[in-house]
């Protein structure tokens, strides 16, 4: 009864039963973890603290412990604020918008990709809060609470407040769709449980899920809604973020291409950053069977698409920057590649145009080594992307009088080093406590989609 | 024997299986209690003759209910609870409420659906659930029959249940 393609390659390998998805991925929540994950751990929580340092010290002596000055009052405060941002835009474009594409190889990897998607919007909020000074007022600066100092209300007409709803929106709604698509996994988790201690921890997250039909068919209109609310949400999202620049005047941020062109560089990064991850944690937990080469290729077409059209985007803006015969934007493109910061545009350039289009390569985009390289060497040319569109735009200021150089403190690099830790500390627990692979999922294409089932054809 | 608490479990290995049971087990005359499964399988709502859920509905309502009081809010607080000249333009105008509107739609219609989604299907931390079979959040579909429901006794159901391919049939009663 079932249809089996001859063509496509089986996604998930190594013959597996519905029983062995449930073995597989249970074990590593319920074994004591391998004694890298215990060194990974270590790493991570030691960038925390030296993170914990700095990030105090710049709440208690405010911002200006940053390099910023008059003429760069933005640097690399927004630049890991929008770096950040953007990373945590694969996950929910795996679940939501290939959710709707039908693509079963999401299913392997969207767990994951979500919970990165999560810890990484959590780190990109750190810094506009830091950024803030005392953050402990900062409801008041971003929610609409009455309050009895200054303008009763936030200013609904500036894009920054735009981006606090664009971003806490997308924070909630992500972290909704993951934890209903945790439901089934933790009651999986709760029935396996040898000691009282997790059969109560994983009794209470699974909300006491059985698995009946009715709770599925709810369940699926719920998934797919939940998708279909998302897919314009991820879109929005940084489309927002990219107005906070382009409704400005200053020359290099002025521009409608904006929206689009960071829409696709968020995808782009977001998917380098769940490549990163996804190559340790299927060496590490093992899990080759079910996150195969197949998978990794098809991220990285993904790559060297969204890479492209960044790449068309830059060649645009310069484009536009000369037709439009303003002097100013021409000169804030010249002085972009040809500056003093002449060396941060060749590194995005690099990084971001050049070296993805190594992956027309069948051989490259397959190999695991070069996948893992390349996928670094994006989100370093991403960052680069961030920080030439914001501290270049801003260092030449109107007077010359007024021009500056950025350079980063002690405390800049610091409290970028704490989301780092954060991130990664978040990452390796959820790796632990969490099931890595969305097993319900995985099960329900197991007939259609396995080696084994091929096999038996 | 009072509905509700003595059950027919018949145990499935396949959703396929499981699927074909279910049509069987009705047409003789059955009622089915509920059908428990590792993961969705598709065609069984029309089997059990299950209608399809109204969350998508409720989600299309919690979205107007945003839409409207995000612009109800903006338009009150910016045009009219404390006017502000900002840039010199108009106190309260419709294009730069759109992506707080959209936001606060999106937000409400997601976390108003999924919020129905739990009261409907009573899911919520310390829930003890009653587990027909440990092995169904594994790999066994499981169809539960109750004895209090059905005009057929315990040995003509368990027969029906084992000719329609079940590879258990077991009795499960709860307190």
């Amino acid at each position: 009864m079932e249809v089996v393609s001859s063509v496509r390659t089986p996604l998930i390998t190594g013959a597996k039963t519905v029983g062995d998805v449930t073995q597989d991925i249970c074990v590593r929540v319920e074994a004591k973890p391998p004694r890298t994950w215990f060194m990974a751990l270590a790493v991570s929580l030691s960038l925390l603290a030296v993170g914990t340092y700095t990030l105090f010290f710049t709440v208690w002596d405010g911002i200006g412990v940053w390099g910023l000055n008059k003429t760069i009052g933005w640097a690399w405060d927004i630049t890991n604020f929008v770096w950040w941002v953007g990373i945590g835009h694969a996950g929910t474009l795996i679940s939501a918008i290939l959710l709707l594409f039908r693509q079963k190889w999401r299913m392997s990897i969207n767990r994951a990709a979500e919970a990165m998607t999560i810890f990484a919007v959590i780190c990109a909020a750190f810094f506009p809060l830091v950024h803030m000074g005392r953050l402990w007022l900062g409801f008041y600066w971003v929610l609409p609470l009455p309050n009895t100092f200054g303008s009763l209300w936030v200013n609904f007409n500036s894009p920054l407040l735009w981006d606090v709803f664009a971003i806490t929106t997308y924070f909630t709604v992500s972290l909704v769709f993951w934890y209903v698509g945790l439901i089934p996994d933790f009651a999986t988790i709760r029935d396996r449980a040898k000691n009282r201690i997790s059969a109560a921890i994983y009794g209470t997250l699974s909300f006491g899920w059985t698995g009946s039909a009715k709770d599925w068919s709810r369940y699926e209109s719920v998934s797919l809604i939940l998708a279909g609310l998302a897919t314009p949400l991820v879109l929005s999202v940084h489309t927002v973020v990219s107005f906070d620049f382009a409704t400005s005047i200053i020359p290099g941020w002025h521009t409608t291409i904006f929206p689009p062109y960071f829409v696709s560089g968020a995808v782009f990064s977001g998917f380098a950053m769940v490549l990163t991850l996804m190559l340790i944690t299927r060496k590490v937990y093992k899990l080759e069977d079910y996150i195969t080469i197949t998978h990794i290729e098809f991220m990285n077409i993904i790559i060297i698409v969204t890479g492209s059209i960044v790449g068309i985007a830059y060649l645009t803006e310069l484009f536009m920057a000369w037709y439009s015969g303003v002097p100013a934007e021409q000169y804030a493109f010249l002085n972009r590649a040809t500056g003093p910061y002449w060396w941060a545009y060749t590194i995005m350039m690099t990084c971001n145009v050049i070296s993805p289009q190594l992956f027309w390569f069948k051989k490259i985009r397959t190999s695991l080594w070069a996948t893992f390289i390349l996928s670094i060497v994006v989100n370093i040319g991403m960052w680069f992307e961030r920080f030439v569109i914001i501290v270049t735009s801003l260092h030449r200021d109107f007077l010359p009088s007024s021009w500056a150089m950025f350079y980063p403190t002690f405390y800049d690099i610091g409290d970028y080093l704490f989301t780092f830790g954060f991130f990664f500390t978040a990452f390796f627990l959820f790796a632990k406590f969490f099931p890595v692979v969305n097993m319900a999922e995985v099960k329900s294409i197991i007939k259609s989609s396995s080696s084994s089932n091929k096999a038996l054809k | 024997m009072a509905p509700g608490n003595h059950f027919i479990v018949g145990v499935y290995g396949d959703d396929h299986h499981a699927l074909k049971a279910v049509k069987s087990i009705r047409e003789a005359g059955v009622k089915i209690y509920e059908v428990f499964s590792p993961f969705p399988i598709h065609g069984i709502d029309d089997a059990l003759g299950y209608k399809r859920s109204r969350l998508p509905k409720a989600a299309f309502m919690f979205g107007t209910l945003g839409f409207a009081l995000a612009l109800i809010m903006q338009y009150w607080m910016m045009g009219y609870d404390w006017q502000m000249i900002i840039g010199g333009k108009n106190f309260a105008s419709l294009p730069p409420f759109i992506p707080v509107t959209f936001e606060l739609t999106v937000l409400l219609s997601a976390l108003g659906m999924v919020f129905s989604f739990f009261v409907v299907s009573d899911l919520k931390p310390y829930k003890k659930p009653r587990i027909f079979d440990l092995r169904i959040t594994d790999n066994k579909h499981v169809i539960a029959v109750d004895l209090g429901n059905n005009k057929l006794n315990k040995t003509e159901i368990s027969k029906i249940m084992a000719q329609s391919g079940a590879e258990e049939v077991n009795e499960k009663s709860f307190d």
